[in-house]
């Protein structure tokens, strides 16, 4: 009698034990938020003491002199989403929609893993391609200077959105209820006109988010833009910087942290940098988590 | 009217076939030069590949001999953020599967975890070398860049896991519950065990794109050319993302054969994982029990 009450006990401690680690398991990841916030700032805010604010959104970059404007890196981060996005929203999203909606089962099956396959390259390896083919392929038949431009990054920074947007989009796309499509095609309506009326506005916000989170991961890519952008901290005024040479944000830090000096103003500067980029990348998934969010809410009161 | 109706449909019906083939092209478009890219890769990089190429030591300055040490930098780099990111991210879904309350809390982890996932990959590395390499005083490291790609990896193994586990049906917890096994029980010995394949995928999933990752370990644990393998945590390492790099764009007059080689590995690599989750999935598909 004794020994069971006492192997209770046990199994009570041991229980308690393995649920309080549990526990703490769950809540590191807001820890570890605070912690990457913390040492941003902690290295990052000195930079407002150092540089006068004015000098930083200035517009020219050359830091062995001095000169620490940061809205060229800013632009160029930019500049090259928004080329990503150009070539992976259309193609993700409509190749979502033929997987999702038209493709047979055999060729989903080849599809999706072809997909995953692009996922999983590292961007190293894109970089590598882009310097090898995109590049040289876009500067003969664009007749361009070089080939390591905005363009190209662009380009090679559509293959990493693809695979995200596919995925999320697809998803969405096979979360719209079966009797949706049923009672359009009932109607009378074709398969087409069903799709476009009928199941991809009933997956408009899981589309969205989608997009949201693809262009979330372009603004983050380094080793790819750093690779084939040609890091000229150049200021993009027009269309036509799409054909020139840029530098984003990722590619700067990457590419000169490494040999900073430790605690001086420029190492300060590019922690700032992180800073900005870390608002900006919190900014997109604050907004395709949201849009995620009223989804789910839109799907419990339907179910209700 | 009648006539009306059917040309219309007609009409539609063409719509719809021409759509079809528009889309269907473009997905192609989208996909195709996926394959290319591995055909162009195999076809070049295969020349390159020998026994000496992947098992012995860079040699001038890294234009002949192997890449070994990359191999083995990746491989310590890959158990090292499994050892961190594979506990915990798997103890962080189970509590937000099976013990967190829907509150403000939990909501926060939520939104943390999302926040990770979007940070970029740099940043991870800003965040590794001011915490580990000079904070802690890991040096650049072993150490200290499986800790930084651990965090990394956290996201995405804690949202499959919590996946996998939401998916095991409600009456196994019941009933093991109400045949008198305590919560933990219940979670180690019904629900984990039916999990394991979607557990499996997201591990393998994470810990491939730790693998091909380079921004995070630029500053906290990458050495550009090491003639030798590393000895403890302690010590820097070769990587081959952070080599291919460094060989396409760092070294001139690198030999390109090597570059192809290289790359050709790393592609083997992410194939390899690709192939596995791929087994697992259909595997767990053919055997699940409800």
């Amino acid at each position: 009698m004794k020994n069971t009450n006492m192997n209770k006990n046990t199994l009570k401690i041991g229980e308690q034990l393995v649920t309080r680690s549990i526990q703490f398991s769950g809540y590191s990841s807001i820890l570890f938020v605070l912690m990457i916030l913390f040492f941003l700032l902690y290295e990052g805010i000195p930079t407002i003491f150092e540089i006068p604010l004015k000098e930083i959104f200035s517009t020219r970059w050359y830091p062995i002199e001095n000169y620490y404007g940061i809205l060229p890196l800013i632009l160029g981060s930019l500049v090259v989403t928004l080329g990503a996005s150009l070539v992976a929203v259309p193609f993700g999203i409509l190749t979502a929609v033929y997987i999702a909606e038209i493709a047979p089962k055999w060729v989903k099956e080849i599809m999706k893993p072809l997909v995953e396959l692009l996922a999983g390259l590292p961007s190293v390896v894109l970089g590598f391609l882009g310097i090898l083919i995109v590049s040289p392929f876009l500067r003969d038949k664009l007749h361009l200077p070089t080939g390591l431009t905005a363009l190209t990054g662009s380009i090679l920074l559509g293959g990493i959105a693809i695979p995200t947007i596919v995925s999320i989009a697809e998803d969405a796309l096979n979360n719209v209820p079966n009797s949706y499509r049923l009672g359009a095609l009932a109607l009378g309506l074709t398969r087409w006109q069903t799709i476009w009326g009928v199941t991809v506005p009933a997956a408009k916000s899981g589309i969205l988010m989608a997009v949201m989170l693809g262009v979330g991961r372009t603004i983050g890519e380094t080793m790819t833009v750093m690779m084939v952008t040609g890091n000229a901290p150049l200021l993009p005024g027009s269309l036509n910087a799409l054909f020139m040479p840029i530098r984003t944000m990722t590619a700067t830090i990457a590419s000169e942290m490494g040999e900073v000096a430790s605690g001086s103003p420029h190492y300060h500067i590019l922690f700032f940098i992180a800073v900005v980029l870390f608002l900006f990348t919190l900014l997109v998934n604050l907004i395709a988590s949201n849009i995620g969010s009223k989804r789910i809410k839109r799907v419990e009161k339907m179910l209700s | 009217m009648q006539q009306l109706k059917e040309d219309n449909l007609k009409k539609q019906l063409r719509i719809e076939k021409i759509g079809f083939t528009v889309l269907t092209i473009l997905a192609i478009a989208t996909v195709l030069p996926i394959i290319a890219v591995v055909i162009y890769i195999v076809y070049l990089g295969a020349p390159a590949i020998s026994w000496d190429f992947i098992f012995s030591m860079p040699r001038d300055g890294m234009k002949s001999g192997g890449i070994w040490p990359a191999i083995v930098g990746t491989f310590y780099l890959t158990i090292g953020t499994a050892i961190f990111s594979v506990p915990l991210g798997i103890a962080a879904a189970i509590y937000l599967s099976e013990y967190a309350p829907n509150n403000k809390l939990t909501q926060t982890i939520r939104l943390a975890i999302i926040n990770l996932a979007g940070i970029p990959s740099v940043v991870y590395g800003l965040f590794g070398l001011g915490l580990f390499v000079v904070f802690l005083n890991f040096g650049t490291s072993i150490l200290s860049a499986s800790l930084t790609l651990a965090i990394m990896t956290l996201p995405v193994i804690i949202s499959t896991t919590e996946e996998a586990i939401r998916a095991v049906p409600q009456s196994f917890r019941v009933v093991s519950i109400s045949l008198g096994a305590t919560k933990w029980q219940t979670i180690r010995r019904v629900v984990l065990p039916q999990a394991i394949p979607g557990i499996l995928t997201g591990v393998v999933l994470g810990l491939e794109r730790a693998a091909g990752e380079t921004a995070p370990i630029l500053f906290t644990g990458a050495a550009f050319f090491l003639p030798r393998l590393p000895n403890s945590p302690l010590d820097a390492t070769m990587a081959l993302p952070y080599h291919l790099f460094v060989i396409s764009t760092q070294v001139p007059g690198m030999p390109i054969q090597i570059q192809y080689g290289t790359v050709l590995v790393l592609l083997v690599f992410v194939l390899l994982m690709n192939i596995i989750v791929t087994i697992i999935r259909s595997r767990a598909r053919a055997k699940r029990q409800w």
